[in-house]
């Protein structure tokens, strides 16, 4: 498909053969040029080096099919991957404390170049999600999380699920909007747990 | 919103004292939005970015640099020392410096061509703070306040802002650093908040309209007038990216995209938010 | 020595209406700076406007009011052509005049 696009071009050019037609850069030179142009536009700052602009296989892939929706054998291939790169809790256990999975929350410090690198670190869960109804202050890039366990059960299955989701996103709805907090090394894996809890044990404000 | 009226029935008791709070939470939300509005609107009369835009005037039309020349031999697209209507077709191409460049790309060429200073001295206090105020923010807020009610008019038809523009379209949807984020990851769809803050859809011609020419805006919170350049600089810091280079190609492109999605509306800046 | 002022005074009905803007930090003395250290207090602390040479407001300010602070306010009589001046002065003393003329 890229090739023909590609021929055709190169054919429509020869045909004209005037000025303009070697100025146009294809898609795929733009997309290469961009991808340079960042790396000679920003510099590295605290903790934020300029190999945050070193795209792994599914930061490209996603930016490939960005404005498309992504064929049916990358999305398969993105899930797999991410999917068995999830680290699942060494004793089995997916639910920490849900007091503790709020503030995570709530935190929207971590990673910027202006944080401290020794922490906070939060997951920033209120700027997409509504969680528990007493924050009002919620935004609406990602569903309403309110009565997540209640509404699918308090069980393994769901608790392992909140776990992977929260760890990987991308193994679960490749290229999605949320950031993979274990895999990318935001959250601890301690963090995660306690906001699987804050989603799945039925004392949660997010329950009630 | 897909709740099977059978369940509402089976749990009635349960689910109507939660419909009530989640009813409750709903009003405190929608009338937590609408102080915000009020208070924006209270806002307007008495913006302090006119102090900025004084303070430019002042330093446009003074001798600056080891020249001593004032700007009026710059030109900044419509002929030597022509501000008004200027900002509303920038980013454009100009032939003397080979270059797609935006206003203030623009202002640090003419500081370092006509006034004579270094270009390290004239890139060196981009965006002011306390007891540090920036000459290129007050000269960025005159120059905007010159376009205010002039429709966006950016060409984009020379190939090296045609290039600027689909380079630019390309950041927007760069996904990088540990959090995946791209610009489009919270400004390409309608309607969306982050905590309580409306995000604008800048795909849209609508979206890109409304946010470029209502930049540059006086932050409040900043008690700080706050340029284009330092709005995408405050982006990518929260995309969790590396360090915007002030005036980098990067930036002039992902301009030339968002002021050139912006044509048509009446620019009407430097404005006010929180 | 601090930025002008922006004022501006027109007639409205009986009364002339004068709004202002004044380039001021106005630190609270409440805030610490990234290394902890408490930022001295800085802040306007009166505020006195004439109409041609006679008071007709004089206020006492704190460190509530808002950086770069805006006021406005309305004064019975004023004619076009009349000088309104504006004086401020913060608690390090240093102080700032400036005029408009009624629109």
């Amino acid at each position: 498909m890229n090739m023909r696009i590609i021929g055709w071009t190169v054919a429509a050019c020869a045909a004209v053969a005037v000025v303009g037609c070697a100025t146009k850069p294809t898609d795929a030179e733009v997309s290469a040029k961009a991808t340079q142009m960042l790396k000679t536009s920003f510099k590295a700052r605290g903790q934020a080096g300029l190999d945050r602009l070193d795209q792994d296989e599914t930061q490209k892939l996603c930016t490939e099919y960005a404005t498309a929706v992504p064929p049916k054998d990358v999305v398969t291939k993105v899930e797999k991957a991410n999917f068995a790169a999830i680290k699942w809790p060494a004793d089995g256990k997916y639910l920490g404390d849900w007091k503790k999975g709020e503030r995570v929350a709530q935190e929207g410090r971590g990673k910027q170049f202006s944080d401290d690198p020794k922490g906070p670190v939060g997951g920033n869960c209120y700027a997409c999600h509504q969680l528990a109804p007493q924050e009002v202050s919620y935004g609406t890039i990602g569903p309403s999380l309110y009565q997540f366990g209640k509404l699918r059960g308090y069980n393994d299955e769901v608790r392992k699920y909140a776990y992977g989701k929260i760890w990987n996103a991308e193994a679960y709805n490749a290229c999605t909007l949320m950031p993979r907090f274990g895999h990318s090394g935001i959250l601890s894996e301690e963090q995660v747990r306690d906001l699987v809890a804050l989603l799945m044990d039925p004392d949660s404000p997010v329950n009630k | 919103m897909s709740k099977s009226p059978l369940r509402v029935r089976a749990r009635g008791i349960l689910l109507s004292a939660a419909t009530a709070l989640a009813v409750g939470a709903a009003f405190a939300q929608t009338s937590a939005v609408d102080e915000i509005a009020k208070y924006r609107s209270a806002l307007q009369e008495g913006n302090p970015a006119e102090l900025w835009e004084a303070r430019g005037e002042g330093l446009w039309k003074t001798p600056r640099g080891p020249n001593k020349v004032t700007f009026e031999k710059c030109d900044l697209g419509l002929g030597p020392g022509v501000v008004k209507g200027a900002y509303a077709q920038l980013p454009r191409y100009f032939a003397d410096a080979d270059r797609v460049m935006d206003l203030e790309t623009r202002l640090v060429w003419c500081m370092v061509k006509l006034q004579g200073f270094t270009e390290a001295d004239a890139k060196k206090n981009p965006f002011g703070g306390p007891n540090r105020k920036s000459d290129i923010e007050a000269l960025v807020a005159f120059i905007t306040s010159e376009s205010r009610g002039v429709k966006m008019n950016v060409a984009g038809t020379h190939p090296k802002e045609d290039e600027a523009y689909r380079i630019g379209e390309k950041m927007f949807f760069f996904r990088g650093g540990p959090h995946d984020f791209a610009c489009a990851t919270c400004h390409a769809e309608d309607s969306k908040r982050i905590r309580l803050q409306d995000l604008p859809n800048l795909v849209k011609q609508a979206g890109a309209q409304k946010a470029y020419t209502t930049w540059p805006a006086y932050r409040v919170s900043q008690g700080e007038l706050r340029s284009f350049q330092w709005r995408l600089y405050d982006c990518f810091r929260q995309q969790r990216f590396p360090e915007l280079e002030f005036t980098s190609d990067a930036s002039i492109a992902l301009t030339m995209f968002l002021a050139k999605n912006a044509n048509g509306a009446a620019f009407d800046a430097p404005a006010i938010k929180r | 020595m601090a930025d002008p002022m922006r004022i501006r005074a027109s007639v409205v009905g009986d009364a002339t209406e004068v709004k202002v803007l004044m380039n001021h930090e106005m630190e609270t003395g409440q805030r610490k700076d990234s290394a902890g250290k408490v930022i001295p207090a800085w802040f306007i602390q009166t505020v006195t406007a004439t109409h041609n040479g006679k008071p007709v407001l004089a206020a006492q300010w704190g460190p509530a009011i808002s950086k770069n602070p805006f006021l406005s306010f309305k004064f019975k009589g004023g004619a076009k052509g009349d000088k309104v001046q504006i004086t401020w002065v913060d608690n390090r003393g240093d102080k700032r005049t400036d005029e408009a003329t009624i629109a």
